[in-house]
């Protein structure tokens, strides 16, 4: 809050015009031929001549520059790209540096797609895409690389990093251990989310998304495969996880198979009769689950029941010292 | 860009809290938090803490149905502390059946929301509506008991803390010592530690907790 109430007042002082001026030709730097001082004079002469305010005549210079460059709004940084670890992405739109090793190229789905796939650093992987129109040189598997000014995306709670006309390449003669976005929570299972039991996926290549009343989201009508999964969450009792056990981990945690699920099933010609034997098994009861997390979810690849508590006596200490 | 983007975009869901009976049955103020006709309710609790839903772990000592026409089950459930009352009517239907089909005693595992009524005393009471009821073993409610003790006792430390804005709430809407929060959570704990009988329950169990049925 604190920048933009600053800036309301009419007064600026010359060091923040400096400042705002140092931001917008580093904005530009890749793009235009101008320099800081070019940039403080347009500032200056809108502000003390005709009494703009900082922000309007900030961004009244970087639209002229835009025009200029021939560039969109959404090609140049924002100012203020921050180096960042990959699995603290956590909001949409945001400029970025990341220093980063290239895990895994994919085939890109359409020739927008200059390169797609998977970058990681220490924190953990994420996906992404560099596009033809930006005209970035190619990015080689298995190497490291400083990436300027890459923007976040979001989509339905995963991240991934759009590079861009202005994102800056530098390959680094260093070695990255790349990590597993891995995380190990406990609390207690308080909720099976729908989508959980039995389930029917898309049979189309590379699709596998869950049908909903047999309709799949992008192919329509199909003749689904069945799976088991466990959409979960896990309290404990000051923030919750979403954890998601696939088929053999959900046959692991319940003992009940994806044959006897569709046999169980078919008797009752009713699926949901599955998410309800696996509620009355798991609600209410404690588990530590490990895994990669993916956007909002824990993927389970190890979990176990918790029982009875193993430091009593520490906690006891405590509260007979309160 | 907006004012308040970094928290909320995502509707996050309601942490279950953990607090005891007697703590519990003290509270009886709730409030929203903005105007909104579907805004969650929270039922403030003594220490400090707003409380939309709750885990409970306990015994399970009687169920009647006190229904006029359709059923509504009434379970009492007990933790170190004191006792819970949850109702179960048709609207909750799985934790009806679960209420009507349970021999007691039995320990059971209560995902709920706190709700309160008015009786014509003009004293408050507060009990739980059940999202879910299933049957767990002793080690689970003994885990919950400490867990409730632990975390009780955090909340009555951080009560006075600055910008506690539940801490300053409790104490303009209640006059009840948090000591005795303290005491109870601790005899709880010690409660525990004296029934050390309860051998560890293995980790991984899959037909270890009994089935209703």
């Amino acid at each position: 809050m604190s920048p933009i109430e600053k800036q309301r007042g009419g007064s600026e002082t010359m060091s923040e015009l400096r400042t705002h001026a140092e931001e917008i030709a580093e904005q530009f730097s890749d793009h235009l031929e101008i320099t800081v001082d070019d940039v403080e004079s347009q500032l200056e002469n809108l502000v003390t001549q005709y009494k703009v305010p900082a922000n309007e005549a900030r961004r009244s210079v970087i639209n002229n520059y835009l025009d200029e460059a021939g560039l969109d709004r959404d090609e140049i940084s924002q100012g203020g790209a921050s180096e960042i670890l990959v699995n603290d992405i956590d909001e949409d739109e945001q400029w970025v540096d990341l220093t980063v090793k290239l895990v895994d190229l994919w085939e890109p789905g359409s020739d927008a797609i200059s390169q797609v796939g998977l970058i990681g650093d220490e924190s953990g992987t994420i996906k992404f895409v560099s596009f033809a129109t930006s005209e970035l040189p190619k990015l080689e598997e298995g190497a490291v690389y400083k990436l300027g000014n890459v923007v976040t995306d979001e989509y339905q709670g995963n991240y991934s990093v759009k590079l861009n006309r202005t994102t800056t390449i530098t390959e680094l003669d260093e070695e990255i251990e790349v990590g597993d976005n891995s995380a190990s929570v406990e609390g207690a299972l308080v909720d099976i989310q729908s989508g959980s039991g039995l389930i029917k996926r898309c049979p189309q290549e590379e699709c596998t998304r869950v049908l909903q009343n047999g309709r799949c989201s992008e192919h329509g009508s199909v003749d689904g495969e069945f799976d088991l999964r466990i959409k979960a969450v896990l309290d404990d009792g000051v923030t919750v996880h979403e954890i998601i056990f696939n088929r053999e981990r959900t046959e692991e945690l319940t003992g009940l198979t994806l044959e006897e699920a569709k046999t169980m099933a078919m008797d009752a010609l009713d699926t949901s009769v599955v998410a309800d034997e696996i509620r009355g098994d798991l609600l209410g009861r404690y588990y530590r689950v490990t895994g990669p997390t993916y956007g909002r979810y824990i993927l389970a690849n190890e979990f176990e029941q918790l029982g009875a508590p193993a430091d009593l006596e520490s906690i006891l200490i405590k509260a007979r010292s309160m | 860009m907006s004012s308040n983007q970094s928290s909320d975009s995502v509707p996050t869901r309601e942490v279950a809290r953990r607090v005891f009976a007697r703590e519990f049955n003290d509270a009886s103020y709730t409030f929203k938090e903005s105007d909104d006709e579907r805004a969650p309710l929270y039922l403030l609790l003594p220490t400090g803490e707003r409380a939309n839903r709750v885990l409970v772990v306990g015994t399970l000592t009687e169920t009647e149905d006190v229904g006029d026409e359709s059923e509504y089950w009434r379970g009492r459930i007990v933790d170190p502390t004191g006792t819970f009352f949850v109702y179960a009517g048709q609207y909750q239907p799985e934790a009806a059946n679960t209420l009507r089909d349970l021999e007691t005693p039995a320990y059971v595992s209560i995902v709920g929301k706190p709700r309160t009524y008015e009786t014509d005393d003009g004293t408050v009471n507060v009990s739980l509506r059940p999202e879910s009821i299933t049957a767990v073993d002793a080690g689970t409610r003994d885990r919950w008991v400490a867990e409730t003790a632990q975390q009780t006792l955090e909340r009555i430390q951080h009560l006075d803390d600055e910008g506690n804005e539940y801490g300053r709430m409790a104490k303009e809407q209640y006059d009840l010592p948090p000591d005795e929060y303290r005491t109870t959570a601790l005899s709880a704990l010690e409660s525990l530690d004296e029934s050390d009988s309860s051998p560890d329950t293995p980790t991984q169990s899959t037909e270890s907790v009994s089935d209703p049925q």
